[in-house]
């Protein structure tokens, strides 16, 4: 390894300040191979605001505690389980909106194409001559992800901000979702129902206690063995990778944080007599999506020409990166994603109604995103972050209505975590830079 | 440093050689290239040999820049030839330069600072298993470059580009072309920018390539660096090759005398016991 061959670029530079200096910009995982070298590494990041996901996690914790001193029924099971089921769409709007960020650019329509993929799915499966619900599905997520499609076009063809385009994205999507509701449900009031037990059921309906635990037990158990013999491999190979004792860390914290969901989806939350217990399908369906963007983003070609189109769009160019194509496939994966967005909602609802407003959640996705560590100007996020993210929203969103708030409190909320996310991100930043 | 044998010295107005098996790497032949009614470039004849560092010096707007960039294939010549390995070639894009083994670092270095040392080393022919990057090969192969060229000061191959210094930015570039097996590395202006120790580190780095049989062409205003590494000398001034020769028959003063006059009374003055030819003093018009 070239660690051992280290040599100090200047003679009065001693390799602590060295090792400091990396500390900032690299993560400990790699140039770590003690546990305690390790957690100061780790340490140094945190200060210098580079450490991932902790603060993200830190600031959550905290909104928690606050709501739940103000109000004991907020980690209530029957909230928490609440709480979940409004996260989930705020969640997968964000890593929607994750693609295109990383790129430096933005999608501000999906907040419409998303519903009106999923007017299409009701429609599709409403009396009555209802289709299959796996074919509705496949409608309701090709329209958004062919509805990005064309927007990266016309964004990589003419060369056009993806903001201007995106804008007129948006509003031809308000006005598409109010004809399409209109033709496929004349008469109702501008709302269509959604007819599919199994789709209702992602929001509505939960897992048995047992199965939870099972696919619990399994996620934890094949993503565990799948770190272990990765990292064991690289480091027999010489190759960087975290210390055993760090990768077991995170097994554990993986598997604490399974059994604690598990375990709170499977306390009743029903009132009286009735008995509601298990974990909501909506989790199963987040958790896929993640493990396979987070898969995309970080293991294949695509993933890494994002990155460094983001970075550094004009190295990429040169390193023969067809930068046309990854735009567009891009835009049309946030599209895509966005539609599982929209079948999550119409779940979550029963319907869609044509007052969706698809602005206000695009925005919310965005500050999802950003909150959960994404950089605005590309090169910079994670699809793990858009999902910390969005539940930091949503636990605003659902703290503030358990103290009897409304919308205006949580969009003022709202609006100073984002803004305190972003500062402190950028400012930490700006101090690590050495000679700044 | 080798020492320049008499053989390498040829005036830049030699006429054009037969193909032959001992002909240099690449070769320019009365190699011209105009911008409309702008003479960029006026008959150059230039020779790239391996293991060698050919410097080329010239005042802003003699036309080092038009010239690399028809070597690596941005521009293409409007009178002359192009010879590799004694065979003329046509290079229409970068990509028939870059498939010959030509690799050209710009000042920039065109590297992504949010991507690590691996990932940018083989970004865009990333080695790939079962549709998944293969990054053990990756991190291996990158290793192993970078240990070729001596390049030790990098904590980790996995850092970040960003976080890197100046020298080591430019190693990194290097390495990047040396892994993708060019034979020809043209870098631009390399120390600029740099302070004395990220100098040392790249003309290190310069010489390291040399070792590997590589030939190198490096644009340099510094006439420090041009001294230190090179081992031939190529000025170049309003478009004209004024004087191209192993580095021993130059001193800094004849340089910049051939650099802003086209002609120096002190050619071959430093080096009076030798017998090589003397290059070219005046203008290499026919």
């Amino acid at each position: 390894m070239s660690t051992d061959v280290e040599q100090p670029p200047d003679a009065d530079d001693t390799a602590a300040q060295i090792a400091d200096q990396v500390a900032a910009t690299a993560a400990p995982e790699i140039i770590a191979s003690t546990l305690g070298e390790y957690v100061r590494i780790w340490w140094t990041r945190v200060r210098s605001g580079e450490s991932g996901a902790l603060p993200v996690i830190l600031g959550l914790v905290a909104i928690v505690i606050y709501f739940q001193v103000r109000s004991s029924l907020f980690l209530s099971a029957g909230n928490l389980v609440n709480l979940i089921e409004q996260a989930a769409w705020i969640v997968m709007l964000g890593m929607a909106e994750v693609f295109v960020l990383l790129l430096g650019e933005i999608d501000l329509s999906i907040g419409f194409s998303s519903v009106i993929g999923a007017v299409f799915t009701c429609w599709l499966l409403a009396p009555p001559h209802p289709v299959a619900w796996p074919l509705a599905v496949l409608v309701g997520l090709a329209f958004p992800a062919v509805y990005g499609l064309i927007q990266g076009l016309i964004i990589t063809w003419l060369r056009l901000p993806s903001f201007v385009v995106t804008l007129a994205g948006q509003l031809a999507g308000l006005g598409l979702l109010l004809s399409i509701v209109d033709i496929a449900a004349p008469g109702s009031g501008g709302t269509i129902r959604l007819y599919s037990n199994v789709l209702n059921d992602i929001e509505n309906g939960a897992m048995s206690p047992v199965a939870g635990w099972i696919v619990m037990a399994a996620a934890v158990v094949l993503a565990g063995a799948l770190m272990i013999t990765r990292d064991s491999r690289r480091r027999a190979g010489g190759l960087a990778a975290p210390p055993a004792s760090v990768t077991w860390l995170k097994v554990a914290a993986m598997a604490v944080a399974g059994v604690i969901v598990v375990f709170i989806g499977n306390t009743n939350r029903g009132v009286g007599l009735v008995s509601v217990r298990g974990v909501p399908w909506v989790i199963l369906v987040v958790l896929l999506v993640l493990v396979a963007w987070s898969f995309l983003l970080g293991r294949t070609r695509f993933g890494r020409y994002v990155y460094a189109i983001g970075g550094n769009a004009e190295a990429a160019r040169r390193a023969g990166i067809n930068l046309r194509r990854i735009r567009v496939l891009a835009f049309t994966l946030a599209g895509l994603t966005a539609g599982v967005m929209g079948i999550i909602y119409a779940s979550q609802l029963g319907s869609i109604s044509s007052n969706v407003n698809g602005g206000e959640n695009v925005l919310y996705a965005v500050a999802a995103a950003v909150i959960g560590g994404t950089s605005l100007f590309g090169g910079r996020g994670k699809m793990l972050g858009a999902v910390l993210g969005g539940l930091i929203v949503a636990v605003i969103y659902n703290g503030l209505q358990l103290l009897g708030l409304g919308a205006a409190a949580q969009n003022i909320w709202t609006a100073a975590v984002l803004l305190a996310a972003v500062a402190i991100d950028t400012v930490a930043r700006r101090g690590s830079r050495p000679n700044a | 440093m080798t020492t320049p044998s008499a053989d390498d010295a040829r005036p830049a107005s030699a006429g054009r050689a037969a193909p032959s098996g001992d002909e240099p790497l690449l070769r320019l032949v009365g190699v011209g290239k105009n911008f409309g009614p702008v003479r960029a470039l006026t008959d150059i004849n230039l020779d790239v040999p391996v293991g060698q560092v050919t410097a080329l010096v010239g005042d802003n707007g003699a036309g080092k820049s038009t010239l690399i960039k028809t070597i690596a294939g941005i521009w293409q010549q409007d009178h002359g030839e192009i010879r590799w390995e004694g065979r003329p070639v046509r290079l229409h894009s970068p990509k028939d330069a870059t498939d010959l083994g030509i690799a050209t670092v710009y000042q920039d270095l065109a590297l992504a600072d949010n991507l690590d040392i691996v990932q940018n080393m083989f970004l865009g022919r990333e080695p790939r298993r079962n549709w998944m990057l293969d990054e053990t090969t990756m991190e291996k192969e990158a290793k192993r470059t970078l240990a070729d060229l001596s390049v030790v000061t990098v904590r980790s191959v996995r850092q970040p580009v960003g976080s890197l210094s100046g020298g080591q930015r430019q190693a990194v570039a290097v390495a990047r072309a040396v892994l993708r097996q060019a034979r020809l590395v043209i870098m631009d202006e390399p120390t600029a920018a740099l302070g004395v120790t990220q100098t040392r580190v790249v003309l290190d780095l310069i010489r390291r390539l040399k070792s590997q049989n590589i030939a190198v062409i490096v644009i340099s205003h510094n006439l420090n660096d041009v001294q230190a590494v090179a081992d031939r000398v190529a000025v170049l001034r309003l478009g004209q090759l004024v004087s191209v020769g192993p580095l021993a028959q130059y001193d800094a003063q004849s340089i910049v005398e051939l650099m802003t006059t086209g002609t120096s009374g002190r050619l071959g003055a430093v080096q009076p016991g030798s017998s090589a030819q003397q290059p070219a003093g005046s203008s290499s018009e026919h």
